[in-house]
């Protein structure tokens, strides 16, 4: 079976043709595969090679002759569109990337038009324009940016849910996808915990707990703080179960956030009910009578939560919810150091959700302590410049980070509080986070360890620093390194947030608990 | 678009684009996912009025997309084949003999620009109507003539522009869609009419080229049966050439498939070996041929509803005009910008003209400085290196609606010319075409005097934008 195909006045280069022609012919089911620009030698050499038939013999020198020979006519036909194929096949860029920055999506996306998220830390005004734009052109989306109207998130997430897409954020700090760290994130171990979280640093310790209990992560899907509100109705929270349901790695799930509102937790609980996988939930400050009412394990604290998936996921058992003598032992010894009048804890944190941990476990061992971001309205700070009693501050919420970059790159405004807290002779405990992982600043214990220093000085020795690190070995910051360095100046140095708040509130409540 | 939904993120590592912070980039990249970084910038320069209209196009992206598509679609497809070569009054519609065609946008004889000027003068004399150029100048100013700009008349012109009845035109059909595009026929380089030269030397030229060039080549054409001049374009760009500041493979390429029909046509051997030697000794002879090729093309899509792709770009020496395919005749002027480049000896950038000329209709139509990496001579114009060129092209793409399919870069990997300009994405990433330009004398009857580079004027692509979005908008 012989087939001539003309396409009249269509010019390709020689090369060009005998190359894709010898691509055609590789794809096998064929005897000979070859085309031409019509020219009469050209047409010749067909009629040598028995390929010219009827069809090509009238090409013209302006046009494009496809012949083909194979033992059927599919076979031949078959080869044919193949090689019409690979004619119209274009690069979309140039190989190797090289060329001027795409300053557009659409720029971005002819170099690299197999893109599957756009990733947004713009000035919040332009993050809906962007974004809608990335859902148009199929992309999923995570916004970092803050001050974003909640109707843009609305209206994004809304749009993305009737494309099949997701919008992680706005003000989404932190995600993990496919072991890619975005945004505020650490370098964990790949493993069988999904995570979706409305809280980036709830995800970031969870995660880090999981994968230094040498567990690890599929992916921790971000949401950004209002999408469990009444208005966003938890729309990605949803998407992201969905999506880590189905996804053959996940063997379980861990949902961090604080407490949807009212309408939202119901479907919210209602859909994690209806997981084919085990669901874990940590609602910071949430009801646990809900989650109890669905059968659904309910944790306090992000610590408890990244425990107990390491369990479901076949790891230690979690430990009993005891002190142990050795956390005992270690107050003890820090409390023998403070002078009578140094009792408050003092908590400065760069985390809002380790803030947020932090006073829910100090309840238990010291009460209420006043914030500027409270467990109750009547404990908020009336200044937060100054503090007053027991005090959790998280450093990281707007009014400090007005005009100034986040505390967890930015560590001036922490070490001169750490100075200043430390002259106020009522301070007895300083209770720090330290977050690694990418996007945070690249050695925490360098900016901090000096202040703690003079801190401790003009305390005369008689303070205690207590401090968790959330972060990895392989984060870019090395856990291990940075943990040295904080022992060496004296800093009892945590395995967790929450065990942290235990120290400092053994600490503070003078052996009474 | 994605069809598995949320699970298709989840699958490997994503792809990531990012814009705003450099170093979240990096993070990415740097754990070996694909990370790549838009060099952002406040869309529309933050123009709250473009940016308005940007939004409100916004939900109507489908029905532009299709009409874009199709817009690309018929301009690739047209198929330009110069078919007869004839004085203009016979085939030109709605030339009388009292019109005389220019470049650019429309404008009045008083503020028309001195090379225009000069040529209309030049034109009246060569047509017969004034004995000189005082009196060509006293009868442009008396009314009696008709000016009207080539683009109203399925026409371009090179520089001037300028079209007088008796000129003869190549006569190119699009035999896709069956429409016509004429042009005068090259002059070559230095005093010529279309640089606005009008001496003696110039009007004796343009009759040699009424006379004995174009019914010579209208013989061989015949004969031939027309040539197909898209054709000779993609061969010309992976040659060198990017047709519109670089002719010479264009004009070897015209030249060969001419000769045999010359040779077999009933023209006299001397002046046979007379038209040789004209068009050799002019490099950019194929640029009067691109440009009806490539306004064949571009007409396929004027006045295609909801399409936001540039169907028209010329320059007037005095204002720079653009039209939108789906906004119809309309013209959206800005002033006329002054090229960079290199200069004849004894001539600055003060002596240039503004940018001048039809002959943009090649970025219109995907090729000229869209092509510039098929070009790397063409950037000494600029003092440029050749990487220099391959930069350019690819910064259009960045405005480009698509590739075209027939118009290949060898130095991109083949990958399509820049095709069909967006006048949204201009506006919004504040990138405009590139043009590449000869320059002109600014008086009268002194010719050209260098060529160069520069950049459309952004103000026809917001106004533009604005009354689309009027149009169109939600």
């Amino acid at each position: 079976m012989l087939l001539n195909i003309v396409i009249r006045n269509r010019y390709v280069d020689s090369v060009m043709l005998m190359s894709i022609a010898a691509e055609a012919k590789a794809r096998g089911g064929v005897e000979e595969v070859s085309a031409m620009m019509g020219t009469d030698a050209n047409k010749e050499l067909l009629a040598s090679s028995g390929l010219l038939a009827e069809e090509g013999r009238a090409a013209g020198p302006m046009d494009l002759v496809i012949a083909v020979r194979a033992a059927g006519e599919d076979a031949a036909s078959g080869a044919a569109a193949a090689l019409r194929d690979f004619l119209s096949r274009r690069p979309e860029a140039q190989p190797g990337g090289a060329g001027p920055a795409p300053r557009s999506l659409s720029g971005a996306l002819q170099s690299m038009p197999d893109a599957n998220l756009l990733f947004v830390s713009l000035p919040g005004a332009y993050a809906r324009r962007e974004a809608e734009a990335a859902l148009g052109r199929g992309l999923h989306v995570m916004i970092f940016s803050d001050n974003v109207p909640i109707e843009d998130e609305i209206a994004l997430k809304r749009k993305a849910r009737g494309l099949g897409l997701i919008v992680m954020g706005p003000d989404c700090g932190t995600a993990i996808i496919g072991g890619v760290a975005l945004g505020f994130a650490n370098a964990v171990n790949r493993g069988p915990v999904g995570i979706v979280g409305a809280s980036g640093t709830g995800i970031q310790e969870v995660s880090c707990i999981v994968s230094n209990a040498g567990m690890g992560i599929t992916h921790a899907i971000g949401l950004g703080g209002r999408d469990l509100s009444e208005e966003v109705g938890g729309i990605s929270m949803l998407q992201g179960i969905e999506a880590l349901d189905a996804d053959p790695e996940t063997r379980l799930i861990v949902l961090v956030s604080k407490p949807p509102a009212q309408s939202v937790a119901a479907a919210v609980l209602d859909r994690a009910k209806n997981c084919s996988k085990p669901v874990v939930i940590n609602f910071l400050k949430g009801d646990p009578a809900e989650a109890a009412k669905r059968g659904i394990p309910f944790s306090a604290t992000l610590e408890d939560a990244a425990l107990m998936a390491i369990e479901l996921a076949g790891g230690p058992k979690r430990p009993a919810p005891v002190d142990s003598p050795a956390l005992h032992a270690v107050a003890e010894e820090e409390r023998r150091r403070l002078p009578a009048g140094r009792r408050f804890i003092r908590g400065l944190f760069s985390g809002g959700t380790l803030a947020d941990e932090a006073l829910i476990v100090l309840r238990a061992y010291i009460g209420e302590c006043r914030s500027n971001t409270p467990l109750a309205p009547e404990l908020k700070l009336s200044d937060p410049r100054r503090s007053d009693g027991n005090c959790i501050l998280d450093l990281g919420d707007d009014e400090f980070t007005r005009g100034r970059p986040h505390p967890m790159i930015d560590f001036a405004l922490r070490c001169e509080r750490i100075v200043r807290e430390a002259e106020d002779p009522g301070t007895g405990v300083v209770l720090l986070d330290v977050v690694l992982g990418y996007g945070a600043h690249l050695d925490p214990a360098g900016e901090l360890v000096p202040a703690i220093r003079k801190a401790r000085d003009s305390a005369r020795g008689g303070i205690a620093f207590v401090a968790s690190i959330t972060g990895t070995d392989a984060d870019p910051q090395n856990r291990a390194r940075q943990q040295a360095a904080l022992e060496r100046a004296g800093v009892r140095v945590m395995e967790t947030n929450a065990c942290a708040a235990r120290l400092a509130g053994l600490i503070a409540s003078k052996g009474t608990h | 678009m994605s069809t598995q939904g949320v699970s298709g993120l989840l699958k490997g590592m994503p792809n990531v684009v990012s814009m705003g912070l450099a170093s979240f980039t990096a993070s990415i990249a740097s754990q070996g996912a694909r990370a790549l970084h838009v060099e952002w910038a406040p869309p529309a320069g933050g123009d709250p009025a473009a940016l308005e209209a940007l939004d409100s196009l916004l939900p109507r992206a489908e029905m532009i997309r299709q009409a874009n598509d199709r817009a690309l679609q018929m301009m690739q497809d047209a198929q330009p084949v110069l078919v007869d070569i004839r004085p203009a009054r016979e085939v030109i519609p709605g030339m009388s003999e009292r019109t005389i065609l220019h470049a650019g946008p429309p404008i009045a004889w008083e503020a028309m620009c001195g090379p225009i000027r000069g040529a209309v003068a030049g034109a009246l004399v060569y047509e017969g109507k004034a004995a000189d150029v005082a009196d060509a100048e006293r009868l442009a100013g008396s009314g009696k003539i008709i000016f009207s700009p080539c683009h109203h008349h399925c026409a371009v012109g090179p520089m001037a522009g300028v079209i007088s009845p008796s000129m003869p035109v190549f006569c190119v059909r699009n035999e896709t869609a069956g429409n016509m595009a004429y042009a005068t026929l090259n002059e070559g380089l230095g005093k010529v009419l279309r640089f606005g030269a009008n001496g003696p030397e110039v009007i004796a030229r343009l009759k040699w080229m009424a006379g004995v060039l174009a019914p010579s080549l209208a013989k061989a054409l015949k004969i031939a049966g027309g040539i197909n001049i898209k054709n000779l374009i993609a061969q010309a760009l992976l040659m060198g050439d990017e047709c519109h500041n670089r002719n010479v493979a264009g004009t070897g390429l015209f030249l060969r498939a001419i000769t045999p029909h010359l040779l077999a046509a009933d023209v006299e051997k001397e002046t046979t070996a007379e038209i040789f030697r004209f068009i050799a000794g002019n490099d950019h002879f194929f640029l009067n041929l691109a440009m009806p090729a490539c306004k064949a093309a571009a007409d396929t899509v004027k006045g295609l509803r909801g399409s936001t792709i540039m169907c028209a770009m010329a320059r007037n020496g005095v204002e720079i005009g653009i039209r939108v395919a789906g906004l119809g005749d309309r013209w959206f002027t800005a002033p006329a910008g002054e090229p960079r480049g290199l200069y004849f000896p004894g001539f600055t950038a003060e002596d240039g003209c503004r940018d001048l000329g039809d002959s943009t209709i090649t970025e219109t139509a995907a090729i000229g400085a869209m092509a510039m990496a098929a070009a790397p001579a063409i950037v000494k114009f600029v003092g440029g290196a050749p990487s220099d060129a391959a930069r350019y092209t690819l910064e259009m793409y960045e405005i480009a609606w698509g590739s075209h399919r027939d118009y290949q870069l060898p130095a991109l990997d083949f990958r399509g010319t820049p095709a069909g300009v967006d006048i949204r994405k201009v506006v919004e990433t504040g990138i405009t075409p590139v043009i590449n330009t000869g320059v002109a004398h600014q008086r009268p009857g002194i010719g050209q005097i260098g060529a160069g580079l520069l950049r459309a004027s952004m103000n026809c692509f917001r106004e533009a934008l604005l009354v689309f979005a009027e149009h169109y908008g939600a």
